[in-house]
């Protein structure tokens, strides 16, 4: 990783956003994350890197009660987001997941328009006052998913029909078209060519200044590019935590610096 | 020879042309099957392919045609007979078939040897009274032309019996014989009966095919022949269906539309039933239901389908009629006047489709990607509005199909009709009389004394068709609609 660009990061701490604290999730019998626990902090960009099953997913899908939908998924300790635990009985996982946006690693569009598929969100959740005020927030939410200009002559056709790594993007535009607090993007760039991987990184990066945002990836690169803190995971354990620089410069764990160095993964 | 010893003999030419088939690949590559280009297996098979499948070909295809060709040289012989008043060659023929197969039962059971049998005349045996005691019992006594026709019938089919006996071994043998001495290392075998396997589903897939084009041929035939006996106007446009039986032509009204209108109101009203029943109930079980909830009621629900429809037809008939007519008839709203009634029909009927629709869908809901309710949730939405906006959307071309399918089944359906709805065939807007639909009057014009030429029984026929015709239509619509979405959504 010699060719790696460590930004300047601007240090001061921010509030926390997202408190998890011993967390352990189980499907069935496979124990997939062991006693995790760390703070995210709010405007900012928080890497979660490390090897293939690792449970980097996993983790993400707690943050705004995904796995609920997974029967066989038991999730315990204590997450809070904005100091309040959202496994409490009061939380109700539909308002959560309104604030707590998320792409996810598969492009996963609905079989609708384009233009249906970005206003989904708004529509349920009554962000647009009129129809022009919806193709304002559709148009907006295009752009910043880096997609706008391939899709504007063709809003009213299937999303279902666009490349794998277009469908990742409309994906990214619907998610923050309903302007989350927090978005969770696992491995958004996973299909992208280096011209959208560079747009989406814009767009984290602007999204940073609202909002929270946690990135799983399996590029060095882009953790070290676009995050600020970066977490490391290793067979269900977080291995270490940190500022990005210090973790890509100077790790203290053996594991993360076989990691980063190649040597594990 | 007989024709299932015939048959094992093929058979056992097969086997072991399989052995030696098999046995002279492997020596030719030197017992290494390695060497070989296939498997030896595939050198077994091929040789037993060979043996069976020209010879079983021959065999059907003479079995088929010998009868035919028996049948037009006894005919030609017959020609200088004239037929008696009401009679026809047909049934001289059949006479002949009668006394041939008589004389044939006869020489079996020893009461007559095969010479007697060629050159018995009417003169000196009562060949009646002689096939009587044998226990073939014969209308009238036999006339020497027939005695004749059947003794020619005899000889023919005896030398043909011989002489397919004799062609299908030597086909088989030969077969066998060829594809042995093709069995060697280069042989491509493998390739040989990967070509027989093919040949095989093709011919399985081209048997449903033309057995369905045959349906519609006979279907087609006897309606032409009932449109020349009934103007085709007064069947499509006729308002009223009133057919006689005993004043044979013409004082009968074969109109369908009241049949039609009986078999639309009833399925519409069984759809009603169903439809929101079958779907709402698959999205619970697919959707809410917890996997054991969901372990118990499916196959419950399933258990509705495996009912006979003669047991949904009682049903009608002695429950749910009844409690209708407490309901609605004379002592209450005064609009029942029976038990039998399209109300009652189309109830039973929709309970009969609920598993049809819930089940199929059940199927389709589930195939809708986790994925895609993910997505739906990731941005808050609530079940409902997942269900609504992202599972039914992506699932409805299936489901669409399921309904029309369910719709077919309704417009098909015989027995609760029979027994729920009545006999009266009758255009009406109230669902509390009865009325009948074209399955019910297919039933009634064919049961009973049914003279095959005359219209009404013809009816049955051109009924038939519009059904037929009926539910094509539907299946297209389906495809239609099915493949419309498809192209929207894939
Ligand atoms: N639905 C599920 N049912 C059972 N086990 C699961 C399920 N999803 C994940 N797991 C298991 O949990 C562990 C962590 O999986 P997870 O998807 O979180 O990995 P990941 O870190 O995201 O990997 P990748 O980088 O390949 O996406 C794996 O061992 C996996 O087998
Ligand atoms: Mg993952």
């Amino acid at each position: 990783m010699n060719d790696m660009r460590i930004v300047e990061r601007d240090v001061e701490t921010n509030d926390v956003k997202i408190a998890a604290k011993d967390v352990q999730v189980h499907y069935g019998d496979t124990h997939a994350i062991k006693d995790v626990s760390v703070d995210i902090e709010d405007k900012t960009v928080t890497a979660f890197i490390g090897p293939s099953g690792c449970g980097k997913s996993t983790f993400l899908r707690c943050i705004n009660r995904m796995n609920d939908t997974i029967d066989v998924c038991r999730v315990t300790g204590d997450i809070r987001i904005d100091d309040q635990d959202i496994y409490d009985p009061k939380v109700d996982p539909v308002q959560l997941r309104a604030k707590v946006g998320m792409v996810f690693q598969k492009p996963n569009p609905f079989p609708k328009s384009i233009y249906d598929n970005v206003a989904y969100g708004p529509r349920i959740h009554g962000l647009a006052k009129n129809k022009s005020d919806l193709d304002d927030i559709v148009e907006r939410s295009l752009r910043r998913g880096a997609i706008w200009e391939e899709v504007k002559d063709r809003l009213h056709a299937p999303g279902t029909g666009l490349s794998g790594g277009q469908q990742q993007r409309l994906c990214i535009a619907r998610a923050v078209a309903t302007e989350p607090e927090v978005l969770l993007m696992d491995e958004p760039c996973s299909a992208l060519d280096p011209i959208a991987t560079a747009q989406v990184e814009e767009l984290i990066d602007e999204l940073r200044e609202n909002y929270s945002v946690v990135i799983v990836t399996h590029s060095m690169q882009q953790a070290a590019r676009v995050s600020q803190k970066t977490a490391f995971f290793h067979l269900g354990n977080l291995v270490e935590y940190g500022e990005t620089g210090q973790i890509f410069t100077n790790p203290t764990d053996p594991r993360t610096e076989s990691y980063i160095t190649g040597r594990i993964g | 020879m007989s024709l299932s010893w015939l048959i094992l003999v093929v058979l056992a030419i097969a086997a072991m042309g399989y052995v030696m088939g098999r046995a002279r690949a492997l020596k030719s590559a030197g017992g290494d099957s390695r060497a070989l280009h296939s498997l030896p297996v595939y050198y077994g098979t091929n040789v037993a392919m060979w043996a069976i499948v020209p010879a079983f070909a021959v065999l059907l295809v003479w079995l088929l045609a010998q009868p035919i060709f028996v049948n037009s040289r006894v005919l030609a012989s017959l020609s200088d007979i004239t037929v008696a008043d009401g009679s026809s060659m047909g049934l001289v023929m059949s006479d002949v078939r009668r006394v041939a197969d008589g004389l044939d039962v006869a020489v079996q059971q020893g009461a007559m040897t095969v010479d007697a049998a060629r050159t018995l005349t009417t003169e000196d045996t009562d060949i009646r009274e002689l096939l009587g005691g044998v226990g073939v019992a014969l209308g009238s006594s036999v006339s020497p032309d027939v005695l004749r026709g059947a003794q020619t019938y005899r000889q023919l089919t005896g030398i043909g019996s011989v002489v397919m006996t004799a062609l299908v071994l030597i086909i088989a043998l030969g077969g066998a014989a060829f594809a042995y001495a093709r069995s060697d290392a280069d042989f491509r075998a493998r390739n040989v009966v990967e070509k027989g396997i093919l040949v095989l589903l093709v011919s399985a897939a081209s048997i449903a095919v033309l057995t369905t084009i045959g349906i519609l041929f006979a279907l087609l035939f006897n309606t032409i022949e009932f449109f020349r006996l009934y103007p085709a106007a007064d069947f499509f446009f006729g308002t009223k269906w009133a057919p006689s039986f005993s004043g044979r032509g013409g004082a009968s009204d074969l109109g369908v539309l009241p049949l039609l209108w009986g078999t639309f109101y009833i399925s519409f009203i069984a759809l009603l039933v169903a439809v929101p029943v079958g779907l709402f109930s698959a999205i619970y079980l697919s959707e809410y239901a917890s996997p054991r909830v969901r372990s118990i009621a499916k196959p419950l629900i399933e258990i509705l389908a495996g009912i006979p429809t003669i047991v949904y037809g009682l049903f009608a008939l002695l429950t749910v009629g009844p409690i209708l007519v407490s309901m609605f008839g004379k002592d209450t709203l005064g609009w029942m006047s029976g038990g039998t009634a399209v109300m009652t029909a189309g109830l039973v009927m929709g309970i009969m489709l609920i598993p049809f629709v819930s089940s199929l869908s059940d199927d389709i809901i589930n195939a809708v990607p986790q994925a895609m309710r993910d997505g739906s949730y990731g941005l808050g939405a609530t079940q409902s509005e997942t269900i609504r906006q992202v599972i039914l959307p992506a699932a409805l071309p299936g489901i669409v199909g399921a309904i029309l399918l369910a719709a077919s089944r309704a417009i098909g359906e015989t027995m609760i009709v029979v027994l729920g709805a009545g006999a009266a065939a009758r255009l009406s807007l109230n669902p509390f009389e009865a009325m009948t639909t074209i399955t019910a009057k297919i039933v009634s014009q064919l049961t009973g004394d049914a003279d095959f030429a005359s219209p009404e029984a013809l009816v049955a026929f051109a009924l038939g068709m519009t059904l037929f015709v009926l539910t094509l239509g539907l299946n297209i619509f389906a495809l239609y609609i099915v493949r419309k979405y498809r192209e929207q959504y894939d």
